[in-house]
């Protein structure tokens, strides 16, 4: 892989939780500007974890982390990492802690450095753009499960990041909002890593698909052509499966 | 589950700025507490009453509400009357109930449901994060307001979590009993809500330092400048001070 140009980098990164194996072992990935990545692995893999690396909300036993072209190690060389960079949490009730929707997405404005109206005006328009105008004043705990992943995206994407990290983005979503998610995706002119375990959903939002094993990260590129017997309903009429 | 039923409305008291309410209340609560003189109290008391019918709050919620102090105040009924020293007012038997006793007890009443309403008139008419604000913009330490704001917010998805263990002990045949199995599974129960409650709090603060939180909170609230509020407050520094008057001439 390139180093050159990468927005995320890691070389042999290696983690462990307190008294079990590596979970990342080794693990090596560039990530360029515009890459739209997916990763489908098995539960416990370490994708999550891997997430919170790039974030460095955890610290990895050993290997280099490289993003936007500058090593970080410390707490503070994180600090420009999380502007730049917007994870989506799997939970969304992790994420949505202020008590109104307007309030929770004006949060990161105003960590920032924004103004009071700056972070209105950015607020509205990043929930107009998602469809959530009128939610200003909504309760975020009385919200839908599919509002608030809505809702906390809107939270990420207020902060105006170069990059997404997207974990579990449609877990317990119904279909109308996993469309709606996989429209505005696609829309975005952003690079993100998506972690699904939706195979349509991350075939319709990424173009390369990794999956994690031994604490490793391959991309799954070969295609595999495999049978299988099915059935369904009007099975013994002639037909096509594309 | 926490409600608010008397947050939303269009009263007079409803549209007063947040902060002048909540200092007012608090600096009436204190003297009402303070206060000792049946007349002051009495007064004290209809201005309660005032307040409530000018917030036009809902009677039966807040006779609803006022049950709960209810039974605190019975029990103060039961107690003292027979436990304190003094002239006794009649006997039964072995028991003696006392003048200062039920003087006591009298003023305990009194003064709780005078503070209770006087509260539910001017608190409890606005949302508990209008409250959080006002207290931010009252310069309270900001620690204590973050407190109050995130109790209220995860108090439900931890309600939540223990409706679900709850429902996950009982859909396998639990039924609560004297038994030490029943005890420690409750134990059990208990416990990990705590070790979610804190999981869950970690994963919070994680969040919040990816949208770059450095232990600042910024605040969106922002309170309307009126007359109304001036004219509120003179009528009640008026108030007050009159209480505080009557109370140290020992009028009464």
């Amino acid at each position: 892989m390139d180093k050159n140009g990468a927005i995320i980098h890691l070389e042999k990164v290696c983690f462990a939780y307190y008294g079990r194996n590596n979970v990342i072992d080794e693990l090596d990935l560039t990530f360029h500007q515009g890459d739209r990545l997916g990763i489908i692995a098995p539960n416990g893999s370490g994708k999550t974890t891997l997430f919170h690396i790039i974030m460095g909300l955890l610290k990895p036993c050993s290997g280099k982390i490289e993003i936007f072209g500058r090593p970080v190690q410390k707490e503070k060389d994180f600090h420009s990492v999380r502007r730049r960079i917007g994870l989506l949490f799997q939970d969304a009730d992790d994420q949505l802690f202020s008590p109104t929707v307007l309030e929770d997405v004006a949060f990161g404005p105003l960590n920032i450095g924004k103004s009071k109206e700056e972070a209105i005006s950015i607020s509205r328009r990043t929930l107009d753009f998602l469809g959530l105008s009128g939610f200003e004043d909504r309760i975020t705990f009385k919200l839908s499960g599919g509002e608030k992943r809505l809702v906390s995206l809107a939270a990420v994407l207020a902060m105006e990041p170069e990059v997404l990290l997207l974990d579990e983005p449609t877990s317990g979503l119904d279909g109308n909002t996993k469309a709606k998610l996989i429209e505005v995706l696609t829309g975005l002119d952003l690079s993100y890593i998506v972690i699904s375990h939706e195979y349509d959903f991350i075939t319709a939002v990424t173009e390369n698909i990794y999956t994690i094993e031994n604490g490793k990260i391959f991309l799954d590129e070969d295609l595999h052509i495999h049978q299988h017997e099915h059935v369904h309903r009007l099975g013994k009429q002639p037909h096509k499966h594309i | 589950m926490i409600q608010e039923p008397f947050a939303i409305g269009s009263s007079w008291v409803h549209r007063l700025d947040p902060r002048f309410r909540v200092v007012m209340a608090t600096v009436f609560s204190i003297v009402v507490a303070l206060s000792n003189h049946f007349p002051v109290l009495l007064a004290a008391f209809s201005i309660s009453v005032i307040l409530t019918v000018l917030a036009r709050l809902n009677l039966r919620e807040v006779l609803k509400r006022l049950r709960v102090v209810f039974w605190f105040l019975l029990l103060i009924w039961v107690v003292l009357p027979l436990t304190f020293k003094g002239n006794s007012l009649y006997r039964v038997g072995q028991f003696t109930i006392t003048e200062p006793g039920v003087m006591l007890s009298i003023r305990i009443t009194i003064k709780s449901t005078t503070i209770l309403l006087a509260l539910m008139a001017m608190i409890s008419t606005m949302t508990i994060v209008t409250l959080g604000h006002a207290l931010n913009r009252l310069h309270l330490p900001e620690k204590i307001v973050h407190l109050l704001l995130m109790t209220y917010r995860y108090i439900f998805v931890i309600e939540q979590e223990y409706q679900r263990l709850l429902t996950a002990i009982r859909i396998r045949g639990f039924r609560s009993d004297t038994s030490i199995h029943s005890y420690r599974t409750f134990a059990y129960l208990i416990g990990m809500l705590f070790v979610r409650a804190s999981t869950r709090a970690q994963r919070v603060h994680q969040a919040m330092l990816c949208r770059a939180f450095r232990g600042r909170f910024y605040t969106l609230a922002r309170f309307k400048p009126s007359v109304r509020n001036w004219i509120f407050s003179i009528w009640m520094a008026v108030v007050i001070a009159g209480l505080i008057v009557m109370e140290i001439n020992g009028y009464g």
